[in-house]
């Protein structure tokens, strides 16, 4: 059935309003959007990280899932729900239940890309029906914006600062998503919020129904760690797919396949301009640093183009 | 009619476990006790049982996974030793404190470093704060006996804590020794069914676990999970109860051996006791009034049992097979220490650490105890009373 944005939105949300993540935050977007793509009458299973949304949509009394939730540690969110899907298979074949449950895993890139990188890999391998979604804000900002390895190279972050000696982080973003895809786990999809969200919609449902261990990079930004206004979300994730800093694309039985090509695809300046975590890469003799970024960029976006290409 | 069988601590306890068929069983391997999940997925192999078996990438994750298999309402199960319980360690507080009765198989190992793979029992001490109830055997009989009932504890609604059943790594775990085991049908009659009143599946209803929680409610939770420590001890005396009425295998939170007007006595725990008691028995046909008291359950700490049972003793040795490393004693002294403060007439204590990384305990260790209780007795003067016995270069 194809997209219909309106339809989409009209469903009831399972992410509630009244949660105390920031103004302007790209999680909880990921988070419902994802929570859309679950068919009417189906039910899920939460597992969370420890992180932002955890401490922000489970304070005890109260919770802003209508669906059932469990939040064990910061690294684990993928082995605990891979125990409750394990118990859904176990009580199913006893006849315990009978309702029809979704095991959904969110994860900030630092619960994922780092602290729960092995129970993630573990999860995946071992095939567990469940998928993973992460949201990617690129530093670890429950904290306080902590450098992470899906931290990008140059950001201004707290444990990796920009200094008058060493400009910012110095290695590249890891790719998780690649990684994962090497898995050759179910579904693997990189997406982020664009457009009439068919995208990420269609890939949260495809995550979602794709029998297997299925895994979701959402890049989701953070205003506060990223440095630019609450208000331009969109614009940040729009200039960072019209980049290719961050391409949309997915892995399906070994395919790769790249879900949308920019016509002109902009110079990634455009895309690190607005956010005061690259203000530095700015100043005059830094120039090297966007070229550097450029030459990452293009290398990583030619790579991805080849693996779709040589597996059409 | 019971079953007579030989079988090694670790097949005792794998064996109770497919008479109990759980719904999940989340497991790594780690020496000494990866025969258990060995075991195991053998009987899921053959159909023997219809568990649903998880061999996970780390023990962290076997305690992630049992976790979220038992909140979601399944009975979950795992085993390990040593630096794989140490990797469980904070998910051992986490699912004490979402109430899970999750059942680990604990073959007790010492800890890194340096690396060694032999008994003593400072991985299982060191959890002992965790929240866990904590059951140790003696040999395999009691391993086996132990697993029967942790589930009927761990899951009786006034106590909802998970449960550690411990034996001594290799000592137990890969000795084969005599045992008598009970019908597959007595064992599932005795075990029952697990029916939590939340869980993440359940029908009616969403359920949330794991929140943040904050000032005005941590302290609230966290003295729940002492009240239903306290409750364990009724519990648990209760289902020993009932176990020996189905068994004829009658147990308690300790074992009493030739305490009836002993002067002099010590309190142990694990394996050791068989080899105390020998050197007990041996000291009694000398004419000594000697005797041991082993401990079984350290979790809830069976306080008055100990206070009630040193009643008329002159001079006690505190058996620990796990250090502190505090320059002050181990855990076990520490506890009984405490237990005896505030009453009457209360005996000479003195500690021993022993046999730490599988040291050998013999009759002669023990029976140099005793020799060393005689001189505290006669001369009234208890020395130094932290000591390691069996340690070259002292």
């Amino acid at each position: 059935m194809a997209y219909n944005f309106k339809e989409v939105m009209e469903k009831p949300d399972r992410l509630t309003s009244g949660h105390r993540l920031c103004a302007g935050c790209g999680a909880p977007i990921a988070l419902r959007g994802v929570l859309r793509a679950l068919e009417p009458g189906d039910k899920a299973v939460i597992a969370n990280a420890t992180g932002c949304v955890e401490v922000s949509t489970f304070t005890y009394p109260c919770t802003s899932f209508t669906e059932s939730y469990i939040h064990s540690a910061f690294e684990c969110a993928a082995a605990t729900l891979s125990g409750a899907e394990t118990a859904y298979r176990a009580l199913k074949k006893r006849g315990k239940i009978d309702d029809t449950y979704k095991f959904i895993a969110f994860g900030g890139d630092g619960g994922t890309y780092d602290i729960g990188f092995q129970s993630l890999s573990g999860a995946m391998e071992r095939g567990h029906d469940l998928v993973y979604v992460c949201y990617d804000n690129e530093a670890y900002m429950n904290t306080g914006i902590q450098r992470a390895s899906s931290t990008p190279r140059f950001a201004d972050v707290t444990t990796a600062p920009a200094g008058s000696v060493i400009p910012g982080k110095q290695q590249n973003k890891k790719n998780l998503t690649e990684i994962i895809a090497a898995h050759n786990v179910a579904y693997v999809g990189q997406t982020t919020f664009i457009g009439n969200f068919s995208d990420f919609y269609e890939k949260a449902h495809k995550a979602i129904y794709t029998p297997g261990a299925a895994f979701l990079n959402v890049m989701a930004p953070c205003p506060r760690g990223w440095r630019y206004p609450a208000e331009k979300l969109m614009e940040m994730t729009k200039l960072a797919v019209e980049t290719c800093v961050w391409p949309l694309y997915e892995v399906i039985d070994g395919k790769w396949i790249v879900n949308y090509i920019p016509k002109d695809k902009k110079p990634v300046e455009e895309y690190l301009k607005p956010q005061g975590r690259f203000a530095h890469m700015f100043k005059p003799g830094n120039e090297w640093m966007i070229e550097a970024v450029q030459k990452e960029v293009d290398r990583n976006w030619e790579a991805l183009l080849t693996k779709a290409d040589s597996t059409k | 009619m019971s079953i007579r069988e030989r079988l090694s601590g670790n097949e005792a306890i794998a064996y109770c476990l497919k008479q109990i068929n759980p719904d999940v069983m989340g497991a790594f391997p780690i020496t000494p006790s990866t025969e258990i999940p060995q075991y195991f997925s053998a009987y899921v192999a053959n159909g023997e049982v219809d568990t649903e078996f998880v061999a996970v990438e780390s023990e962290h994750s076997a305690m992630s996974c049992c976790i979220g298999a038992e909140a979601a309402g399944a009975r979950a199960v795992t085993a390990t030793s040593s630096c794989g319980l140490a990797l469980m360690w904070e998910m051992l507080y986490i699912a004490a404190s979402c109430r899970l009765p999750i059942t680990l198989a604990c073959v007790n190992r010492t800890l890194s470093g340096p690396i060694n793979i032999n008994n003593d029992h400072s991985d299982s001490m060191g959890a002992r704060d965790a929240g866990w109830i904590q059951i140790y055997a003696e040999n395999n009989q009691e391993a086996y006996d132990n697993m029967c009932m942790a589930m009927r504890i761990g899951e009786h609604p006034d106590v909802m804590l998970p449960v550690m059943v411990c034996q001594d790594g290799f000592i137990t775990s890969h000795a084969i020794e005599n045992i008598e085991l009970l019908e597959d049908e007595k064992v599932k009659a005795f075990v029952g069914e697990y029916k939590p009143a939340e869980y993440l599946l359940h029908p009616d209803h969403p359920v949330a676990m794991g929140p943040y929680d904050t000032q005005p409610y941590y302290y609230e939770h966290k003295y729940q999970q002492v009240i239903a420590m306290e409750n364990a001890k009724e519990v648990i005396a209760n289902v020993f109860k009932e176990f020996g009425e189905m068994s004829g295998r009658k147990y308690d939170f300790i074992e009493k051996y030739m305490m009836d007007d002993a002067e002099e006595a010590i309190v142990i725990i694990g394996s050791s006791a068989g080899t105390a008691k020998e050197a007990v028995k041996r000291l009694r046909a000398e004419g000594k009034k000697v005797g041991l008291i082993k401990l079984r359950v350290f979790r809830p700490f069976p306080a008055a049992q100990i206070v009630e049972a040193l009643k008329g003793v002159k001079v006690v040795a505190i058996m620990d097979k796990a250090d502190s490393f505090n320059a002050n004693g181990g855990p076990l002294f520490e506890e009984v220490c405490t237990s005896l403060i505030g009453e009457e007439n209360i005996p000479k204590v003195v500690n021993y650490i022993y046999g730490i990384g599988g040291r050998d305990v013999s009759v002669e260790t023990i029976e140099e105890v005793f020799t060393n209780l005689d001189e505290i007795l006669k001369t009234g003067n208890v020395g130094q009373k932290y000591r390691h016995i069996g340690v070259r270069g002292l």
